[in-house]
């Protein structure tokens, strides 16, 4: 098991209550993942070349704002902190690759969560209720989000093997589910000079995902050629700046179900998740199809 | 006598079925209304008597397993495997249902009134289900005994390694599963979808309707099949 949770808003004032409408779903979801948990949000886009860097240090006492003067004297970018348990917001002119770069050589034990002009990431282990609350997820604000509660079954338990996994810049994936050639991917994507963070199956599917979209392919496009590639069974839930999407296996192995309405688009595992959203008696609720793939864009 | 009203939001699904096993009978209650299901699961799960459920919006997994005798009334949708394992009594779904409707259900009628999803009837072992829209693909994997009557259109790989349930479908059969094959609707086919509409309290004609069965082929071993059938 597992569970997977994503809601965007269609209206303003539902952008700034986004984590309120979230935190009730991890708390439900917790029964299906009670072991970690993670989530993206989506939200205004910073100004190039302004980036936002979601980290984590495993070490309790880390000293953010020493690595952030560090990163100002090395890289003169300006970095910008926040810091909430273990993880640090940083957002600094400068570009992702340089400051990754950066992170690997001078930041010990600190991990890169994700990158990019909107996203901000966090994951981590324990009930996700618990991580829920740990960072202030009632308090996040956005267009859109994209969550887990993870129930490991084919990696270890740790931070880094949490969901949301990333690649590249504001591109996240989870997944329910367990992949059966995530070897094979690897490979393939290894010889494209691509690395991986851990072993983890979900990693090799939302890396092969970024990657086909480097390469030039639509979102969809990707998708057509993950139906091809990927071989198990999945619910994934994407976010990317602008988009929440949606698909499952051949056989929908692993449920979802949608619930949408003038305010929102809500996704999660189970209905119960989305039983306290506001107007959810009169949404459309379905449950996506096979093979389909669901894309949802924000409204301008 | 009232009906008792029970509500989820201060009552748990425990406490709910305790009530529904072991302290309704001595009582004398005929109808139960349950409020506030919000998609919680196994609701009125291991009934055995003869009692009117009525559930007041969306259910979770497993509403009405193993059912017996209890006549289940949903005003909502419902998650995966309604009525699994029914052995008598009905259970109505008003919505939709999602994946394993009645799996393995032994006995008793299921209906759900709006689509019921992948593999609606698998291993079902002598229940009736009847849906009123479409049902998902492989939907009545390995059957062996009953009906499933599909007034809509019906998925990929209807009816696979099916054993003797028999599926009626009215609307458009995405494709057969190994072994299933159409054959012709003979009187008494006719009169048992008239029955099973009927009971639904569904208003179709049974000359509309497709009979699926299964044609026996891998009933024996056949080793010059090389696994394709």
């Amino acid at each position: 098991m597992c569970g997977i949770i994503g809601l965007m808003a269609k209206r303003e004032d539902l952008r700034q209550s986004l984590g309120e409408l979230v935190q009730p779903m991890f708390d439900c979801m917790a029964e299906r993942g009670p072991d970690s948990a993670g989530l993206a949000v989506f939200g205004t886009a910073l100004e190039p070349p302004h980036l936002r860097f979601s980290l984590f240090s495993e070490s309790a006492g880390y000293d953010w704002s020493g690595m952030a003067r560090s990163l100002d004297r090395d890289l003169g970018c300006s970095a910008e902190l926040v810091t909430r348990d273990n993880h640090a917001e940083v957002v600094a002119a400068v570009e992702g690759d340089s400051l990754r770069q950066w992170i690997k050589q001078r930041a010990d034990g600190v991990r890169v969560l994700a990158v990019g002009h909107s996203i901000e990431l966090f994951k981590d282990v324990g009930r996700p209720d618990e991580v829920a609350r740990r960072y202030g997820f009632s308090a996040l604000r956005g267009t859109h989000c994209v969550g887990h509660t993870r129930m490991a079954t084919e990696s270890q338990v740790s931070p880094a093997h949490a969901h949301p996994f990333t690649a590249g810049e504001d591109f996240c994936l989870v997944h329910n589910g367990s992949l059966s050639n995530p070897y094979s991917l690897r490979r393939l994507l290894e010889e494209e000079n691509l690395e991986f963070e851990t072993d983890n199956d979900s990693e090799a599917a939302c890396r092969f995902l970024q990657w086909r979209m480097r390469k030039g392919d639509t979102i969809e496009r990707a998708l057509g050629a993950a139906l091809e590639k990927i071989d198990g069974f999945y619910t994934f839930l994407i976010g990317t700046a602008k988009q929440m999407v949606l698909i499952r296996d051949p056989f929908a192995c692993k449920p979802a179900v949608v619930a949408e309405t003038d305010q929102y688009v809500a996704i999660s595992s189970e209905f119960r998740s989305l039983a306290h959203l506001p107007g959810v008696a009169e949404a459309n609720i379905f449950e996506p199809l096979p093979e389909q793939i669901y894309v949802w864009r924000v409204a301008a | 006598m009232k009906p008792v009203r029970l509500d989820l939001s201060m009552t748990s699904v425990r406490e709910l079925n305790d009530y529904l096993h072991h302290r309704l009978a001595a009582a004398g209650v005929r109808v139960v209304e349950i409020l506030n299901p919000n998609g919680l699961h196994n609701i009125a799960v291991g009934l055995d008597y003869p009692v009117e459920v009525n559930l007041r919006g969306n259910a979770g997994y497993f509403i009405g397993g193993m059912n017996k005798q209890a006549r289940i009334n949903v005003y909502g949708n419902v998650g995966w495997s309604v009525a699994e394992n029914i052995m008598s009594g009905s259970v109505y779904i008003k919505g939709n249902a999602s994946e394993c409707t009645a799996a393995s259900g032994h006995g008793g009628l299921v209906v759900i009134e709006g689509d019921s999803s992948s593999r609606c009837g698998i291993s079902m072992k002598g229940c009736d289900i009847v849906v009123g829209g479409s049902v998902g693909h492989m939907s009545g994997f390995m059957a062996q005994a009953g009906n499933l009557l599909v007034c809509g259109d019906a998925g990929a790989h209807l009816g696979d390694s099916l054993y003797e349930a028999v599926i009626y479908v009215r609307g458009k059969i995405h494709s057969l599963g190994a072994d299933a094959c159409e054959e012709p609707m003979t009187a008494a086919d006719h009169a048992t979808v008239g029955q099973l509409l009927k009971r639904a309290e569904i208003e179709l004609s049974s000359k509309d309707f497709k009979r699926v069965a299964s044609a026996r082929t891998l009933y024996h071993w056949n080793a010059e099949a090389h696994q394709e059938y």
